[in-house]
């Protein structure tokens, strides 16, 4: 199943932000990311001082906290799913520097009428909160529509 | 709750949801949400939860496709009222 959720994200290689699933079930999600040093961002984010901005830690939480979480709860609909992200409010604790990996957790809060609403946080490799909040989506069924 | 009741507390609900202050401070039951409030389907979610809460009714997919006005939202509300009491 977590290879399956993978396997229906609709993102390019270029900005996908999923590594691996390590648990999902009806009620959330983990997995994990590693921002690798040569992701092109770091060029310009910020000159000479490489850190992951927050919009792609952002993204990161919404890819595994909302969108593979959605994939999974839409499992038994046997279409592609279309996601889009609708609202967050993320707090940021620390900074992501170039070649960590982190660990993204999510909990849903609720999911009615297509919209899926999640508590997510994202953790470094040392266990410490980097980023916490919500982010809710709305997911469409393609053919649905 | 009568119908004025019903409107007069949608209004609340439906305030923090909307940019458009004239159609808000305008509401009747001809006001649409989509239209005259501009708001989009992913707050029309959250306009029916605080709905469900503060009436303390149950939404289905059926009644929620269809509220998309405030006369269509005032009347399931008080069917859904009225089927509560009953």
């Amino acid at each position: 199943m977590k290879k399956e959720i993978l396997a229906k994200l609709p993102y390019g290689k270029s900005f996908l932000f999923v590594d691996e699933l390590l648990h999902v079930d009806e009620n959330g999600v983990t997995g994990t990311y590693t921002y690798t040093e040569n992701l092109p961002f770091y060029e310009g984010h910020f000159k000479d001082r490489p850190v992951t901005p927050a919009v792609i830690l952002t993204e990161t939480m919404a890819q595994i906290g909302l969108v593979c979480l959605g994939i999974y709860l839409l499992k038994d609909i046997d279409q592609n799913v279309s996601v889009a992200m609708t609202s967050n409010a993320i707090d940021f604790l620390k900074p992501v520097y170039p070649g960590e990996q982190v660990t993204v957790t999510s909990e849903k809060v609720y999911f009615r009428f297509n919209k899926l609403s999640c508590k997510v946080k994202m953790e470094n490799a040392a266990g410490e909160m980097v980023c916490k909040g919500s982010i809710s989506g709305m997911l469409i069924s393609k053919g649905n529509e | 709750m009568n119908k004025e009741e019903i409107i007069e507390a949608l209004k609340t609900i439906v305030e923090p949801y909307s940019e458009e202050v004239s159609a808000i401070a305008n509401i009747d039951e001809n006001t649409d949400f989509i239209n005259d409030l501009k708001i989009n389907s992913a707050n029309l979610v959250d306009i029916v939860l605080d709905i469900e809460e503060k009436f303390n009714i149950e939404i289905d997919n059926d009644s929620m496709a269809k509220m998309l006005t405030v006369k269509a939202t005032t009347e399931i509300i008080a069917q859904k009222l009225e089927a509560n009491a009953g």
